[in-house]
């Protein structure tokens, strides 16, 4: 059962992944601003990178088998 | 610059410690301890992903496109987020039928076929070797830069640094990669110095990225503001240099696909797989690598292209030329060796790959069907063999060098990368498609296959040429015959996207088109069915696998010689031996030589030879019947419903368990009912006995002795008449537990305040209490709600809880008190004595039925019956009776009735 339930949250965590790396949304974020110097399309990308690696790995580590 | 003799030195040694890695790998794994079956070496020698178009390439192309140089790694992070849906499912296939490459994988699904075989090998050579002259260029061009030395390419044959690197590779790859013939193909020592490459790579990029954004400049706040006032470089901070929407779309999809499709990514994600746990960690390991080496890519490239004047230096060697241009001379010696981890270990994992398929699926194949080879074939054929394997080990490097060398800085090696992707990206469709789809057949891949790899060639191999000038440039221009639709990189008009995007769409739609279409065209043949369910279907239970659909007759001696040939009799009668072990035999000689067995055989050939060769062998030692589809479909349609029977028996089998659970429970309830009333009638026995003996003893005295004094007799007498009370008394409770407890007892529910009610237990029982000099104080609230219960009963709770009491206070200064209150739960009542108190742990005991606590005279005098019967009342009327006590500090009984007993005002004063 909960091996079925790691295996839905990899798939949703993939797919989001999938939407957040490509366009329109990275795209909603190409945009002149710069938090503390680096720009925002830089930040957002490894952010949300990092983001779903911390996911997948917390899926991976604590639901499956 | 540095000097070259430094650069030679280093590279050399570090190419010896890596031997010395691998080295003890393969030590190891000889003595059962395996160092690569860990879950983190799997992961890093995942990063063989990371080759030296990505070390230098990266910088390059985040130097013109920014961003741009991301979704190549961001493909293959999507697809180990699905690692178990994909990748798990090759493993497993790859593991149960010994498959080694990924032309044996692809021919296998298709019936193992020959001709599907050659061709995915071909497609294979044609679309790495470059890539692998890449990377002996990269290498090279890097040397040539630190020593400022002649170009490789240019120079004389013999002083080229290229040359020598490929030799010294072909040797480390002949040495780890065909050290034996195994039937599974692994290269521990291989892998575990892969595992070390990509360590040494990750710390020597970061390195240098550290280096950049904080020694040369001041962090990325630093770097990134100066880059954003720089016209030439503000662009490089958005995706507007980053290609199109599609283009990035398309990018991201042909990483992804080349992740699983490339040789030396099967080879080391298939093949090397030790265990398919290790998968789970690499899910978020491996992108993690990816991530932590791409950090510090823009960095790097916005330092030196701020650091160096324009088109000077190639932004390609950034990685190198900005620590050497800042003095750090050890930094740029372990950026030079981290780039040659990079190359080294593609090349090695590459050429190992191809040179399987090349023995396996080209070679072997042709040499095994030509008679005169039959004729002529030494009778051991393991020593030709690893001949075979070693020989393609050179030729591919040395085609590696030659295309190299010829190429030289052409553009059709500079932008292989990418078109290499796209080349083994043609293998996608066959693979994955037969994976899920049962209804793929052979033709179907081939053709797919052959559409896909002609519309590469001719819309990305071709024009790479020609931009290389080795062909006309007009075909590129104005199209083949000056007819604009063929546009090699404008195909029919669509030209709004890169070429590799264009190649992309256009070869996979001629791919999965044909790939479709000709699957459609004609239902599978009984072999491709067979293969097909033992694919998709693996990672549902299968008992037999693919033995199912032999059918035929078998020597065990002819399956022995003939495996005997390839794989050296030794290592066959280990094998054979631990198979006759796992069925329950003990001699090889007596197995049944069934279709499980020519299977196991079979399997163990190809772990050796490949599947189509393996095939080929075995049918020409057994005599076969050929199943039709029909009979393959039957085999098929009964495996389902085996699978469907013992789902349903599975179910049945947990539903009888639980309705199993559920009798032990109630038998268990049972017998412990029985038990409580064995003791309950045993105890009862013993009660009335005592009374019993003692009337009995008395009356005896009285009968035998008529000469007994008056006093003497008066007193006999009054013994005999309070053990009969005390027996009428025990009568009286037992029958009256049992009407309660079976539910036959008559209750009287009258509106009772139960002010008065203590009151008058108080003169009553109170008699009880005087008798032992002690004291009884009642604290009453001047009014409780009347509640309707059964007044008498409740009279025979108090009066044995105040009796009880009185029992146990000390005589002289005993006090007992009866406390009665109310709150919103309910009327309580506490009836608290200053005795001895009970222990914690006959708490519990005291409210089972004969057993009473010593009263203070040391000897029990109560029945045993009271408090159970006072509890079963109050539980009657809903409430609780319960105790708590301090040893030495007295004990107090309180019970609680609910407030829904109390009388609603509009029945007070009705009559009852």
């Amino acid at each position: 059962m909960r091996k079925a339930l790691a295996r839905q949250r990899l798939i949703a965590c993939t797919l989001f992944a999938a939407l957040a790396f490509n366009a329109p949304l990275l795209w909603l974020f190409d945009a002149a601003v710069a938090v503390f110097g680096v720009p925002l399309v830089f930040l957002f990308m490894f952010g949300i990178w990092a983001a779903v690696i911390a996911v997948l790995a917390w899926i991976v580590e604590s639901g499956f088998r | 610059m540095l000097s070259s003799s430094v650069i030679v030195g280093a590279s050399f040694a570090y190419l010896v410690v890596l031997f010395g890695v691998a080295l003890y790998g393969d030590r190891r794994a000889d003595a059962g301890r395996s160092l690569i079956s860990n879950p983190w070496v799997y992961a890093l020698s995942l990063a063989v992903y990371c080759t030296a178009w990505t070390y230098y390439g990266s910088v390059g192309r985040a130097a013109t496109s920014g961003l741009g140089f991301l979704p190549v790694y961001l493909g293959p992070t999507l697809v180990m987020g699905v690692s178990w849906l994909v990748l798990l499912k090759m493993v497993r296939i790859s593991k149960a039928y010994r498959i080694t490459s990924i032309a044996d994988f692809i021919a296998s699904r298709y019936g193992k076929s020959r001709l599907l075989a050659s061709m995915v090998t071909l497609v294979a050579v044609i679309g790495i070797v470059p890539y692998i002259a890449l990377q002996l260029k990269a290498v090279s061009s890097e040397y040539v830069l630190l020593t400022g030395a002649h170009p490789g390419s240019s120079g004389d044959w013999y002083r080229d640094t290229a040359l020598y690197m490929a030799l010294v590779l072909a040797a480390f790859t002949m040495i780890f990669g065909t050290r034996h013939l195994d039937a599974t193909e692994r290269h521990e020592g291989m892998v575990a110095a892969i595992a070390f490459e990509s360590i040494v790579k990750l710390i020597a990029f970061l390195a240098v990225g550290v280096m950049a954004t904080y020694f040369i400049y001041d962090g990325w706040e630093d770097l990134f503001v100066r880059a954003a006032i720089s016209p030439d470089l503000s662009s490089l901070l958005s995706l507007d240099v980053a290609g199109s929407k599609a283009d990035w779309f398309a990018l991201t999809v042909l990483s992804a696909l080349a992740f699983l499709m490339l040789p030396r990514q099967f080879q080391i994600a298939v093949v090397e797989n030790v265990d398919e746990r290790h998968l789970k960690r690499a899910t978020w390991l491996f992108p993690l690598y990816l991530l932590l080496i791409n950090i510090f890519v823009l960095p790097i490239a916005l330092g030196g292209m701020l650091r160096f004047p324009s088109d000077v230096i190639d932004p390609d060697s950034f990685v190198l030329t900005l620590p050497l241009a800042e003095g750090y001379s050890t930094l740029t010696l372990l950026a030079f060796i981290g780039g040659l981890s990079a190359a080294t270990s593609m090349v090695i994992v590459e050429t190992i790959a191809l040179s399987t398929m090349v023995c396996n699926d080209l070679v072997m194949p042709l040499l095994l069907s030509s008679p005169r080879f039959r004729r002529w074939a030494p009778h051991d054929l393991t020593g030709l063999l690893l001949l075979i394997r070693r020989g393609a080990i050179v030729v591919i490097l040395l085609l590696g060098y030659l295309y190299f060398r010829l190429a030289g800085q052409a553009y059709a090696l500079v932008s292989i990368g990418l078109i290499s992707f796209a080349a083994v990206v043609q293998f996608a469709p066959a693979l994955l498609g037969g994976m899920y789809w049962r209804g793929a057949t052979r033709n179907g891949a081939v053709a797919g296959l052959a559409a896909g790899f002609g519309v590469w060639l001719y819309t990305l191999l071709l024009p790479s040429f020609a931009k290389s000038g080795w062909l006309p440039m007009a075909f590129v221009e104005s199209g083949v015959f000056g007819i604009e639709l063929l546009m090699p990189e404008k195909l029919f008009g669509f030209g709004d996207v890169n070429a590799t995007t264009h190649a992309l769409f256009w070869s996979m739609f001629a791919n999965i088109g044909a790939f479709v279409a000709v699957s459609l065209w004609r239902p599978p043949t009984a072999v491709e069915a067979g293969q097909a369910s033992v694919f998709v279907d693996i990672l549902k239970r299968e008992p037999r696998g693919a033995a199912r659909f032999w059918r035929g007759q078998a020597k065990i001696d002819d399956l022995l010689a003939l495996l005997a040939r390839f794989l050296g009799a030794e290592r066959v009668r280990v094998n054979f031996s631990a198979y006759a072990n796992s069925q329950g035999v003990e001699q090889i000689e007596d197995l049944q030589a069934d279709g499980d067995l020519v299977h196991f055989a079979e399997t163990q050939l190809a772990g050796a030879i490949g599947s189509v060769s393996a095939r080929v062998m075995i049918a020409s030692v057994v005599q076969e019947e050929t199943l039709g589809i029909e009979e393959v479909m039957n085999i098929l349609d009964e495996a389902s419903q085996v699978r469907a029977y013992s789902r349903e028996l599975e179910e049945k089998s947990q539903a009888l368990q639980a309705a199993t659970e559920d009798l032990r429970a109630a038998n268990e309830r049972l017998q412990e009912l029985d038990r409580v009333k064995d003791d309950f009638m045993s105890s009862v026995t013993h009660e009335l006995r005592t009374p019993l003996t003692s009337i009995r003893a008395f009356s005896e005295l009285l009968l035998d002795d008529p000469k007994i004094d008056l006093a003497e007799r008066k007193r006999f007498l009054g013994i005999i008449v309070e053990e009969t009370e005390r027996l009428t008394r025990l009568v009286n409770q037992v029958l009256d537990l049992a009407k309660i407890e079976s539910g036959h007892a008559q209750w009287h529910d009258t509106d009772v305040d139960l002010i008065d009610l203590i009151e008058h237990v108080a003169t009553t029982a109170g008699q009880l209490v005087r008798n032992r000099q002690a004291e009884l104080a009642l604290v009453l609230p001047p009014a409780v709600t009347v509640l309707r219960v059964d007044r008498d009963r409740l009279i025979q709770v108090l009066t044995n809880l105040i009796g009880n009491a009185a029992r146990f206070v000390p005589e002289h200064e005993g006090v007992v008190r009866v406390v009665l209150s109310e709150s919103e739960t309910g009327v309580r009542v506490d009836v608290c004595d200053n005795g001895p108190g009970i222990p914690q742990d006959a708490q519990g005991e005291i409210f089972e039925k004969f057993r009473q606590a010593s009263g203070s005279g040391g000897k029990p005098t109560g029945t045993g019956l009271g408090l159970p019967i006072s509890r079963e009342i109050i539980e009657h009327f809903g409430g609780t009776l319960w105790v708590t006590s301090e040893p030495g500090h007295g004990a107090v009984f309180s019970f609680e009735l609910p407030q829904k007993l109390a009388v609603s005002a509009s029945e007070m004063g009705e009559p009852t």
